[in-house]
Formats: structure tokens, C-alpha cells, sequence
């Protein structure tokens, strides 16, 4: 028990000391701008704890999370997914444009248009994951052109001659409605609308955990990503891996966004925020690649964006709060080596402790 | 006399352990002298107090005559000592010139880098001793026997007179060996002392005006190699006898483990690297595979498991022929695997042993039930490994990187040989670690051997191939040129084999 809390106070002590270094950080920004930190602190925190806002900010986890376990699924492997961007936003509008064409039972229409993301997702990454294996390019590099090839593609089809409408009362170009039959129930919980896809959400952290720590699948892909030429001599056939892991990165990231859409919007549109790789791969750093770690992390991402706005309204610029994700992303990165010195370090003691000689009262006799 | 060291008393008590005491060493100027003992005997203690890394709680040490308290390796750099690590620290990107000046630079004009002067200086240091290095170099085109010499002019670049080298020789083969031999001497020569840590005896005998043992963290003995013999320096090491490995007489059986016939295989350029293989390995029969390194024997190490296809002739591990069945098949068949470099192959430095324990083993039982990992089995077999094989660890939670290479390599021979592997195939298994562990790795192989596993051995060390080959094979160039029978070979016959002699 003692081990395991001591384990959880080195698991915290680094995300909570970046948080603190990027407080400080920012008061003193703040300090300089004329402003009361500590104030601020407040305006922040109650505005962005308002009920109506939980939920927004809620909602937003949603998609966060999602997109922060697809980065951190690569991370397993090293791989660098810079490429959720694309892979989302294309297998959201395919989704969407399968969901706008087909009008089956619900039991059937919300699992056709959730599946159809999660496969165009891993489709589309699957392409610089075989460059990776067969041609040895970089992922981050494939990615990069990959999402801005997605972007061309989804303006390319959006046009009302292809796959998209034009929207009634606005120049926005739009795929067509999903229909009732393809729309996610949302919670009416604190006056607010909460996604169901919450609990995909959920489910898909609890796969994510048992399949990497307890499945033989997630010890070769651990394995693979801790060294490649191990896991090779151990007999996994570790180029595969690479694929599959990034496969399976691009299927999680066709989800990013899926509860906007079955909830809200239910149908696609060029108003789909971008940047989610980004903040993917912020949110896996700072959770630490653990489930449970990214969804605290998505939450604080998302109540702070929601929050923001309210900076304006008093006259303090809402932009001191990307500059806290900012400092916080830094620290992270700076505490969680820190930490690892110190942890290795106290193993080091330990094992030194059983492997350095403790018999003291050795005869000397046999000096020559 | 001339001391350049004198050490009396020297105790270091860490948290419950007691590191070094009574630690009492004299060392001549212009001498080598080697301190040796197994790993955990309190050299690297030992060597951080020299260095000023660490602290003595007690003792004194005396530099040229004079009392000398050392705070900081600055310190100690001031009194001219100098130590090059095991691993090398270069910049690679980075030429010889750069990473010698690196941190001490001339500075002319007190703002710029006085190249010119640091130029002089190293080529003199390199011509002086015979270094053989080209300061315009990229250190990443270096071999590793020049990396050292950058590291030595390193040393030497800052006034150096008295030289810590921490086991020089593990990364080194042996003509790089040969060639450091002589720049150390060369080194002497010119009134340069140096402290030679290692635990190979036999290049200590060869090398070493003054030999201090350690053990359990003090001094045992001192000796001159002239006086002394490799038997005794090993009892010294382990205060005890040295119990030698000796085959039982059983005969190997009938089935064989490994088939390869006429096997060819080319590199990744398309360059044929291995001609006509004719190899067999009989259920409980060591075959010792001789040559020196780089003449195929990874790449045939790689034909044998499957990783590369022959592109002529067949290779059959373990009943499997190596064109169907991938690697992931061929070992859950049984094939056990230590390889040649233990931490980029054989361990996931990042992980617990226990996770390590699974690694191979990953889709058999008890390992796993097919889709599941079985983290208690492992567990516990991790504890067995570490009971059986003296892994020196608190428990098996601590992560891999945390051993020293000793502990890891006998936990990766514990985890090959459980469940009683058809084929053990065991690229250099002792390299690099003490007589401690190098005995109870023997002691395995040999039980192993007992029970009916066929093991193939690769190894540089003659002593071991002779020890426990029950035949011999050697390869020269990417072919067997020869088998040989330990019995009634002499080591000269099977090193002329090795460069490619045929024994008449």
C-alpha cells in the first residue's frame, strides 16, 4: 500500500509542479500587465465553474480526450501523430456524408456512421504509417502533408456539385442532415445538454487502458516502442506494430468530434474546429499517457478555453490563458524528467544497497 | 619511491551499505596499475572518490607527496588526474578538435576561441603518444577504438598526469585492444601514470606493472603479475575457489536442434555475406562458434532465427523451416536467445523485470493465455530467475536500467533458459561481466546442456569456447573454414583457424 501511495505522489507531484511553476509564470505576467493575479485566478475559476459552462467545457472534454488517447496510443510507439487533425476532420465528414445518405434503425445508422469514422480514421493514418515501415519517412513529416491534403480533399468534395450543400441561410457549405435516426441523445443534466458519446469516450479509455497494460497485444506494442530491436529478437514482428499503432492512433482520432456530431450539429461543416492534434499531443504529454491522467488534463484544457472569454470583459487580455497552457506544456515536459532522475536515482540507492558488498568484518589476512 | 597515488583509510558508507573501507593503495609514477575485482567490489566508488564525485567519509589521499582534499572533479583535473569513462562522451556531430577543446577552450583576445594554439597543442599531444587520430575528423565517422583515443587526448588536452581508465577495454575487440595496449604503454613511457580498472584478468596480466584487488569493498591484495597467476587473481576476487566448469560426458543425442545446409544469404546491399553453411546442432550438444567479430557470425546468428531468409540452401531451427515460419514461431517452438548486446536486444531498459520476464515469452504460457498477460506468473518466475541466477536486486519491480550489466545478464540468461528451450543460441554471454556471474552462466549452459537443449555459442573468449564446446566450429570471412575438437586442439591451433589458416 505504502509502495503503491508512493507511486501515485511521484505519478502527481510532476503535472501538479507545473502547474504551479506556470502560475507563478503567468502572475508575474499579469503583474506586469497591472493586473491581481490572484483575482484573476478567481474570475477565471468561477466564471468557468458556472453550470452552463460545466457543461460546454464537458462537452469539449469529450473531444479532447479522445484526441489525446489517439496521441498517446502513438506516444506508446514513439510515434509523433501530428496527423489527428486530418484524420478527424476527414472522418467526421465522411461520417457524416454516410450518415446523410442513409436512413436505417438507429441501432444501426449510429454504429454505420461511428464505424465509418473510426476506419476512415485509421485508413487515412495508415498511409504514413506504411511510409514509415516501408519507406522510412517520417511520420510527423507524412502527417503534415497528410492533413493538408485532407483539408483540400474535404473542400474539394463539400462542394454542392459533389457531396455538400449550401446552407439555407448562409454561404457555409455543409454535407447533408443526418437523419433522426442517426442522432445521439444528448443528458439534461444542470440545465446544460451533455453528449452521450461521453460514454464511448469512457469505454474507449478503459479499452485503451486494458489493451496496453493486461492484453499480450499491448505488451508487444509497449515493447516495441520502449526498443524496437528488443521486441524484434523477442519475436514480435515490430515493423507491423508501427503500422497497426498508428492505425489504431487514426481510428481513435476518427472519434475526436463524433459527439458534436451525432448531438449537435448532425451535419458537417468547415465551422469543425482544427488544431486538435496539437492539443492531442499537449494533453497526452501532460496526462502522461495515462487514461486517466489525460482526462483531467482535457478538462483543465477545456474549462480554461471556456473561461477565457471573461478575461475580455475586464479588461485583461483572454489570451493570458494560452500563454498558461503554454508555460504549463514546457514545465510539464522539464518536471516529468526531473522526476524520472529522481525515481531512477532511488532505485539506483536500492539496488546498490543489495548489490554493493555489506560484510563488513572481512579478515584482511590474505593481503599479498 | 615515487608515489603519484597514495591512499590510507579510505572508508565510504552509504545508507546501510558500507561502500569502500580500509581501503589502502600505493601507486608509482609511470606505472599501470590495475585495480580489479568483481562487479559491486567498490572500484567505481572508489574511482568517484579519486575524482572528486564523491566524497570519502574518511582516509586520506596523498597526489605527488602532498595531502590533497578533492571536492569536484575541477579539483581533481587541477592535480592533474583524469579519467576517461566507460561510455564515451563526444559530441558526434561535432569534429575531433571540437569535442577535445570543448569546455576548456584557449580563449585568445578574451572573447575568441584560439583554435590555432588548441590545434599545436592536440597535434603534439597526438604525435607525442602516438595517438593516431586526425583532429579534423567528424567524430561520428570514428570507430569506437578512436572515440577512446579522442577521449584519452581529451584528458591529456587538460594537463592530465595521472589517467582513470574505467574499463577500457569492454567496448573494445581485441586488435583495438592490442592498439590501446600500446598507447598506454607509449603513455608511460613518458612518465603518464595510469590506473586500469577491469575485471578481465587476462589483459591485467598483460598490461599491468601493479595489480590491487578488491573485494566487498576494500583492498585484498596487491600483487605484480609476474608473481601471480589468472587462478589466484580470480580467488582473490572472489575469496574463494574458482569452481571450473567441467562437461559431463554424456553423449550428445541423435535429433538435432539445427539443420543448415548449404545456406547462403545476402546483406541489404545484395553483397553475399554467408557462403555455403554447413552447420548442425545435436539435442544436448554445445557447439562453440570461433572467429573474430565481424565475420558473419551476427549474420548467421539472424539466418538461424529466421530473421534473414537464405537465399540458397535451407536452414531448419528446431524442426522449422526458417523460409515458412517467422521468428515469433520459431521461438515459442523453443529457442532461447542471449544476445551479443544485452541492452538494445535483450532487455527493455525502461520496464521492470518482470515485464522483462515476459519479453520472448510473450504468447506462451506461462506468460501469457493467449490473448492476456499473466503479470503473477511473471512475478513470480522473475523471483525464481532472480533466486536461481544471484540476481543482485531488491525486488522485481525495479526497472532493468537500474542493474548493473552483470544482474542484467544473468537475469536474461535466466529468462532464456526457463521452460527448458530445445536450442539456446548464446552470442557472447559472459562478455563484460565478472567471474562471479561468468561462473554461474557456465555452471546454466552446461545444465542446460545436461538436460538435452543444443546450444550454440559465440564467443571471442577461447578460454570459454574451450571450456564448453563440446565441438568447435570456425568461421572466417562468412564460411565455416573448420571443426575443431576442444579435446585436441591447442589454443594456438584454433586462433591460426580463426584468421583463416587451415590446420594441417
Amino acid at each position: 500500500m505504502n509502495k503503491k501511495l508512493s507511486k501515485l505522489f511521484w505519478a502527481l507531484i510532476a503535472p501538479i509542479a507545473a502547474i504551479l511553476f506556470s502560475l507563478i509564470f503567468v502572475s508575474i505576467i499579469l503583474m506586469i500587465k497591472g493586473a491581481a493575479p490572484l483575482s484573476t485566478f478567481q474570475l477565471i475559476l468561477s466564471y468557468g465553474a458556472e453550470s452552463e459552462n460545466i457543461i460546454a467545457e464537458l462537452n469539449q472534454t469529450i473531444a479532447y480526450y479522445l484526441a489525446g488517447v489517439a496521441a498517446a496510443i502513438g506516444f506508446r510507439m514513439l510515434l509523433f501523430n501530428i496527423g489527428i487533425d486530418g484524420q478527424y476532420r476527414l472522418a467526421i465528414f465522411i461520417a457524416a456524408v454516410v450518415g446523410g445518405a442513409t436512413n436505417l434503425p438507429t441501432f444501426l445508422e449510429l454504429p454505420l456512421i461511428i464505424l465509418t469514422g473510426v476506419v476512415v480514421g485509421a485508413l487515412w493514418a495508415s498511409i504514413a504509417g506504411y511510409l514509415k515501415v516501408k519507406r522510412n519517412i517520417s511520420e510527423v513529416i507524412s502527417n503534415i502533408m497528410l492533413n493538408t491534403i485532407a483539408s483540400g480533399l474535404i473542400i474539394y468534395l463539400l462542394q454542392p456539385s459533389r457531396l455538400g450543400l449550401k446552407g439555407k441561410n448562409s454561404d457555409n457549405l455543409a454535407t447533408p442532415m443526418i437523419p433522426k435516426s442517426g442522432w445521439m441523445p444528448s443528458i439534461h443534466i444542470l440545465g446544460g445538454e451533455l453528449y452521450s458519446f461521453a460514454f464511448v469516450a469512457i469505454g474507449v479509455g478503459v479499452l485503451y487502458w486494458v489493451v496496453l497494460n493486461k492484453s499480450v497485444f499491448g505488451f508487444n506494442l509497449r515493447a516495441t516502442g520502449m526498443s524496437f530491436r528488443a521486441a524484434r529478437a523477442s519475436g514480435v514482428n515490430a515493423p507491423r506494430m508501427i503500422f497497426i499503432t498508428m492505425a489504431l492512433s487514426g481510428a481513435i482520432a476518427g472519434l475526436t468530434g463524433m459527439g458534436e456530431l451525432l448531438s449537435s450539429t448532425h451535419t458537417y461543416s468547415l465551422a469543425f474546429p482544427t488544431g486538435y492534434a496539437l492539443t492531442g499531443l499537449a494533453l497526452a504529454l501532460l496526462g502522461r499517457n495515462n487514461p486517466i491522467g489525460i482526462a483531467f488534463a482535457a478538462f483543465f484544457w477545456a474549462f480554461l478555453e471556456q473561461a477565457a472569454p471573461i478575461l475580455d470583459l475586464n479588461g485583461i487580455p483572454k489570451e493570458i490563458v494560452m500563454m498558461m497552457q503554454g508555460s504549463i506544456i514546457l514545465s510539464t515536459v522539464a518536471s516529468y524528467e526531473i522526476v524520472k532522475r529522481i525515481t531512477r536515482r532511488q532505485q539506483q540507492r536500492l539496488v546498490g544497497a543489495v548489490d554493493a558488498p555489506q560484510v563488513v568484518t572481512e579478515a584482511k589476512g590474505d593481503k599479498a | 619511491m615515487n608515489l603519484a597515488i597514495e591512499l590510507k583509510g579510505i572508508e565510504k558508507n552509504y545508507p546501510g551499505v558500507v561502500a569502500n573501507h580500509d581501503v589502502d593503495i600505493q601507486i608509482h609514477k609511470g606505472d599501470i596499475h590495475a585495480i580489479i575485482g568483481e562487479n559491486g567490489a567498490g572500484k567505481s566508488t572508489l574511482m568517484k572518490i579519486l575524482y572528486g564525485m564523491v566524497k570519502p567519509d574518511s582516509g586520506s589521499i596523498t597526489i605527488n607527496g602532498e595531502l590533497a582534499s578533492i571536492k569536484s572533479p575541477q579539483d581533481s583535473i587541477g592535480l592533474g588526474i583524469g579519467m576517461v569513462h566507460q561510455h564515451f562522451m563526444l559530441a558526434d556531430n561535432a569534429t575531433v578538435l571540437e569535442n577535445i577543446v570543448l569546455g576548456s577552450e584557449p580563449i585568445k583576445a578574451k572573447v575568441v576561441v584560439d583554435y590555432a594554439a588548441a590545434r599545436a597543442k592536440i597535434e603534439k599531444i597526438i604525435s607525442t603518444y602516438g595517438l593516431d587520430i586526425h583532429v579534423d575528423d567528424l567524430v561520428s565517422d570514428l570507430g569506437v577504438g578512436e572515440r577512446q583515443r579522442v577521449e584519452i587526448a581529451k584528458v591529456l588536452f587538460r594537463g592530465a598526469e595521472i589517467l582513470i581508465l574505467d574499463e577500457p577495454t569492454a567496448v573494445l575487440v581485441p586488435q583495438e585492444v592490442d592498439d590501446l595496449f600500446k598507447n598506454l604503454k607509449e603513455l608511460t613511457q613518458n612518465g603518464l601514470t595510469i590506473i586500469f580498472i577491469s575485471h578481465k584478468l587476462d589483459e591485467v596480466m598483460t598490461i599491468a606493472d601493479n595489480i590491487t584487488v578488491m573485494r566487498h569493498g576494500t583492498t585484498v591484495a596487491e600483487v605484480k603479475p609476474a608473481n601471480t597467476n589468472k587462478k589466484q587473481l580470480a580467488e582473490y576476487m572472489i575469496g574463494g575457489e574458482l569452481p571450473s566448469p567441467r562437461l559431463a560426458s554424456t553423449k550428445p543425442r541423435e535429433e538435432k536442434v539445427l539443420e543448415v545446409k548449404d545456406a547462403t544469404a545476402k546483406d541489404r546491399t545484395g553483397r553475399e555475406i554467408l557462403h555455403g553453411i554447413n552447420l548442425d546442432i545435436h539435442a544436448g550438444e554445445i557447439l562453440g562458434l570461433a572467429g573474430v567479430e565481424g565475420n558473419g557470425q551476427s549474420e548467421l546468428i539472424e539466418l538461424i532465427m529466421g530473421l534473414v531468409k537464405p537465399d540458397s540452401g535451407s536452414v531448419v531451427t528446431v524442426g522449422l523451416d526458417t523460409k515458412e515460419a517467422d521468428l515469433r514461431k520459431i521461438r515459442d517452438e523453443g529457442v532461447g536467445y542471449i544476445p551479443q548486446d544485452r541492452q538494445r536486444d535483450g532487455l527493455l531498459m525502461a520496464a521492470p523485470l518482470w515485464e522483462n520476464r515476459i519479453l520472448g515469452h510473450q504468447e506462451t504460457a506461462p506468460m501469457s493465455n493467449g490473448m492476456w498477460i499473466n503479470k503473477g506468473a511473471a512475478k513470480s518466475d522473475s523471483e525464481r530467475i532472480i533466486k536461481e541466477f544471484d540476481v543482485r536486486t531488491p525486488s522485481n519491480d525495479v526497472l532493468a536500467n537500474a542493474l548493473s550489466g552483470g544482474n542484467q545478464q544473468k537475469f536474461i540468461v535466466g529468462r532464456e533458459m526457463s521452460g527448458d528451450p530445445k536450442m539456446i543460441i548464446a552470442a557472447q554471454p559472459t562478455r563484460g561481466v565478472d567471474v562471479g556471474a561468468q561462473a554461474i552462466i557456465w555452471d546454466h549452459l552446461i545444465e542446460a546442456r545436461l538436460k538435452g537443449t543444443g546450444v550454440l555459442l559465440v564467443s571471442a573468449d577461447l578460454d570459454e569456447l574451450f571450456k564448453l564446446s563440446d565441438r568447435i566450429a570456425v568461421i572466417f570471412r562468412g564460411s565455416i573454414v573448420d571443426y575443431l575438437d576442444p579435446r585436441t586442439t591447442t589454443p594456438e591451433q584454433l586462433g591460426l583457424a580463426m584468421t583463416g589458416e587451415k590446420i594441417a
